[in-house]
């Protein structure tokens, strides 16, 4: 156990400092480094300060690890369009993201992983078919465009819910939520079901081919065989094996989640970190671009390995640590 | 001779299987008009909505002909610069295609290419290209391209970048889809440079290579197209979801998806059609696209059968 | 009516399976008769192909489409169970007729420990509570021969080899006592070596506890020391059955002939034979006749013509124009 921990953990290192590179080239290459660090209003002894911080006159190799311990120590530099600390910045636009990505998961997961079994179990019915065309538009319509018409239909033409922002957010400590005003959940129906689309029909597709796989298997023949109910085999035996592989990516999906929401934000100016990467690309505001990288990377490697920790939870053969008494 | 060719072929299953579903032959048709539409678009459109002394601004957000006050002039509309919708989705639907199909080819030669080298070479070259592969998988494709945009806006002009744009949007779509052809190339690769040809091919002293790639490709040619299929609809959204973005493809030749931006701003105005016309042509095209490709991977995929 | 002896247990009457398949059905089972006395030992031989695990599959009601049953019964105790709803026919398997698989390795959800499974079983056909499931499970697994089962009753299957798998399906199988076990190929994915373990405990627990089994194999030698009977399959018909010692010592048929003929010392597989020109024709090819007759060192006009049914010869019943009438 402690074993597979470790090298989860080793291999969670070593891609955070992959994504770092590819980060610290941005920082370095793209523009002033002393700029993106301090923005553009710094006096130059200020900045001979951090040219020397950042080791700019040392090979590339320690500037890099300078760059990783700056980001370490929780120094993320400046935004080079509004000049406020990238940090700050950051820490106001991710529980808007989080909780937009977090509930769009749940409600995809919980939609789609039901159609998905139901598919699975009864592959020729017309919900079935019905339940596949959905999900083909849910993969073929651009979440842009869900977003659009969810917008024209329920907020130009019924009124019914709000087009933009987060409505009203309460603070708890540095956390800001929407989720505990009338307005907030409110403004979060739309954007959750426009994000959560695209992995409702994954998940649902993905759910489906996995459990006509299992279906196929010697055991759960053997199953049958065996005269165990409808319920049990179904429910039992095959729902628990294609769960496994689902966990994976449903897990995977959750970083996807993240990355995805810039889309979703743009569409109903929802002040997340997305919207705030968005305005980065859109004004080569590199700083801020690197950073962001960072943190998703941060954030799907964190993910991967919760997911890979859980599958060692589920699945008995890759606890191979109680292999006790094998015989002919 | 030619009879005995289509003899084969309409008796072969991937033709049957084709034939069986209707809504695959529907999608197919479906697609090769959208193609034709695209590559004739200069001869069935009413005006060249890329020429700006062509648009005037006394025709701008006209309604469709149905409605009230529509003429048929401009059978879609127009949009805020005088723009006629059907004219503009044509020329949309060009580019939209274009970045695609580029975008697609671009993918699949740098995979074919690398994932060629990673098995054949093996060692050092094989560990980093398949880990630089497995992070890039961990994100999205849309974060990679928006990421690699980003970074071409920051090194150029703004005058600059609107010439190269296209490019740069081909380049940072065809980045983000290289891995999986490089996967499937790489994982054939190594199933066929074990085979006695190759060795045998090393032994006498010919080159095993090209050898090789004789029977590599032939053999991978059925998973690649099923992921350049399916990757064109999804290079097409992406173009679309950039351009949408406003890091895509400049307002002054607008692809479907710039269109659709154009008219997000127009949603609380009323003039609903500058988004729905061209959003459901993007929704038909990739829809056929992929059904077309769900149903090639079933049909190729013999453990389906 | 099982009160009368020798009563048949199981009776398929001119079985017929069909596949649908685009280019028209395919007929898996042909006309396919034969019984099995309580108690009693049927082995059932014959390349792969012939049908032999179709109809196993058959007699369970599991059976997947485009394949079916089209012509023909099925009868359990006197009961036909051929066309019973499936809901009526699950009550049936594992409780009345058991089924064992051939690859032990992927008989056995790999999730689920032992214990899950064994209890499972018992409480989906007996009224036990969990803790007299749970002793009885245990007491399967002993007398399966598991060394150590009360500590490896919760153990998960991937803890097990090969062959103490398949004593764990042998215990599954038996879980609710059925009358009946078809084992399809029940060592065969097995070492040489544990193989004859797995066939002597078959037979053991089978004899004690008054089981009946329908055992399918290839292995003409584990044919002639576990069977009473032995049904030979080809092309999807039965050519041979009869007594198993009549069969081995006097074949009739030609087909039989040349299997024995191939069988030295009756060690080994069918599968290996090459003392019969050819093989067996594929489903969409089978000729009219007799579907051995291109292959058959005594063919004549006839063969190639009608369809022999079997007939009594000599103790057992052989589908062969050669015992025919107006030979």
């Amino acid at each position: 156990m402690i074993a597979f921990v470790l090298q989860r953990l080793a291999q969670a290192v070593v891609v955070m400092l992959a994504v770092a590179l590819v980060a610290f080239s941005l920082f370095r290459y793209v523009g002033d480094p002393v700029i993106n660090m301090v923005g553009q209003d710094t006096p130059e002894e200020e900045r001979i300060r951090i040219r020397e911080q950042l080791a700019l006159d040392q090979p590339v190799v320690v500037q890099y690890f300078r760059f990783v311990q700056q980001i370490v120590s929780g120094n993320f530099g400046t935004s080079l369009r509004t000049g406020i600390p990238i940090g700050q910045l950051m820490a106001e636009r991710l529980p808007a993201t989080l909780e937009l990505a977090i509930v769009a998961g749940i409600f995809a997961l919980a939609v789609g992983l039901p159609m998905g079994v139901y598919t699975g179990l009864y592959p020729r019915s017309r919900l079935s078919n019905a339940f596949l065309t959905l999900s083909l538009l849910g993969v073929s319509l651009p979440t842009f465009l869900i977003g659009i018409m969810l917008i024209l239909f329920f907020s130009v033409m019924l009124g019914l819910l709000p087009s933009f922002g987060r409505g009203d957010v309460v603070h708890l400590g540095p956390w800001s939520t929407g989720l505990l005003s009338a307005s907030g959940l409110q403004s979060l129906i739309m954007p959750a079901i426009t994000l959560g689309m695209f992995q409702l029909a994954l998940i649902m597709r993905l759910v489906r081919a996995e459990m006509l796989e299992v279906l196929r298997t010697d055991y759960i023949k053997f199953a049958r065989a065996r005269g165990l109910t409808n319920r049990a085999v179904n429910f039992g035996h095959a729902l628990k094996n294609t769960l496994i592989p689902v966990i994976t990516i449903v897990g995977l999906q959750l970083g996807a989640l993240i990355a995805f929401s810039i889309i979703t934000e743009s569409v109903f100016q929802w002040p997340g970190m997305g919207l705030l990467f968005l305005q980065a690309v859109q004004f080569a505001d590199i700083p801020v671009m690197a950073i962001y990288l960072v943190l998703i990377g941060f954030l799907f490697v964190l993910i991967n390995l919760i997911v890979d920790l859980l599958y060692y939870v589920v699945d008995p053969r890759l606890r191979v640590d109680v292999r006790a008494g094998r015989g002919g | 001779m030619v009879a005995q060719r289509l003899n084969a072929i309409l008796d072969s299953d991937l033709w049957w299987s084709f034939t069986r579903s209707k809504v695959v032959v529907g999608a197919a048709i479906v697609t090769l008009l959208l193609f034709v539409a695209a590559l004739i678009a200069p001869w069935i459109s009413l005006q060249d909505p890329w020429d700006p002394g062509a648009l005037q601004l006394i025709n701008s957000r006209n309604p469709p002909v149905w409605i009230e006050g529509g003429t048929w002039e401009f059978p879609l509309g127009t949009d805020n610069q005088g723009r006629d919708m059907y004219s503009a989705i044509l020329y949309g639907l060009r580019v939209s295609l274009v970045v695609g199909f580029l975008a697609v080819i671009f993918a699949m030669v740098l995979g074919i290419l690398l994932g060629l080298a990673s098995g054949y070479l093996g060692g050092m070259t094989d560990t980093v290209i398949m880990r630089v592969a497995d992070v890039q998988l961990t994100f999205p494709a849309i974060l990679i391209a928006l990421l690699i945009g980003g970074i071409v806006r920051g090194v150029m002009t703004p005058a600059d970048f609107e010439a190269v744009a296209v490019y740069v949007l081909v380049l940072s779509i065809g980045l983000s889809q290289w891995v999986q052809f490089a996967r499937t190339v790489r994982g054939q690769t190594l199933v066929e440079k074990n085979k006695e040809y190759v060795q045998a091919a090393r032994v006498i002293g010919l080159p095993a290579r090209l050898i090789m790639l004789r029977h590599v490709l032939p053999n991978v040619m059925g998973p690649v197209l099923v992921i350049a299929t399916i990757n064109l609809a999804v290079a097409i959204l992406t173009e679309a979801t950039l351009s949408f973005l406003g890091v895509g493809v400049p307002a002054t030749r607008p692809s479907l998806g710039t269109l659709i931006q154009i008219g997000n701003g127009f949603l609380f105005s009323g003039e609903w059609w500058i988004v729905i016309f061209p959003g459901i042509t993007m929704a038909i095209l990739v829809l056929a696209v992929n059904l077309l490709g769900d149903w090639l991977r079933d049909a190729l995929n013999p453990k389906l059968r | 009516m099982t009160d009368r002896p020798n009563a048949p247990l199981l009776e398929v009457r001119s079985l017929r399976v069909e596949f649908e398949t685009r280019r028209g059905p395919l007929v898996a089972i042909d006309d396919v008769s034969f019984s099995i006395a309580p108690g009693e030992v049927l082995g059932v031989v014959g390349e792969s192909g012939a049908g032999k695990s179709l109809t196993g599959t058959a007699i369970i009601g599991l059976l997947e489409p485009p394949g079916r049953i089209t012509a023909g019964e099925i009868l359990l105790a006197g009961r036909r169970i051929d066309n019973l709803p499936y809901e009526a026919m699950r009550r049936i398997r594992g409780r009345e007729v058991g089924a064992i698989f051939q690859d032990p390795l992927t008989s056995l959800n790999p999730l689920y420990r032992v214990s899950d499974q064994l209890i499972e079983t018992i409480r989906t056909h007996l009224p036990m509570n969990e803790k007299e499931a749970r002793a009885r499970a245990l007491q399967l697994l002993q007398e399966v021969g598991i060394p150590g089962a009360a500590e490896r009753l919760d153990h998960y299957p991937h803890q097990f080899s090969g062959g103490m798998r398949q004593r764990v399906v042998i215990a599954l199988a038996l879980a609710a006592e059925p009358k009946l076990i078809i084992a399809d190929e029940p060592t065969t994915a097995l070492d040489v070596s544990i193989q004859a373990q797995i066939i002597t405990l078959l037979k053991r627990l089978c004899r004690e506890h008054g089981t009946a089994v329908m055992l399918i194999t290839h292995d003409m030698g584990v044919i002639a020391e576990t069977a009473d009977r032995v049904a030979v399959m080809y092309a999807g018909r039965i050519a041979e059955i009869g007594p198993v010692r009549k069969v081995v010592q006097e074949p009739h048929h030609p087909y039989t002939v040349g299997l024995m003929g191939a069988i030295p010392n009756l060690g080994h597989d069918v599968a290996a034979l090459t003392q019969i020109e050819g093989s067996m024709p594929r489903l969409n090819a089978i000729p009219p006749g007799c579907a051995f007759n291109p292959r058959c060192p005594k063919v004549f006009d006839r063969c190639r013509v009608d369809r022999p049914d079997p007939m009594p010869v000599g103790g057992s019943d052989v589908a062969c124009w050669l015992y025919g009438e107006g030979r």
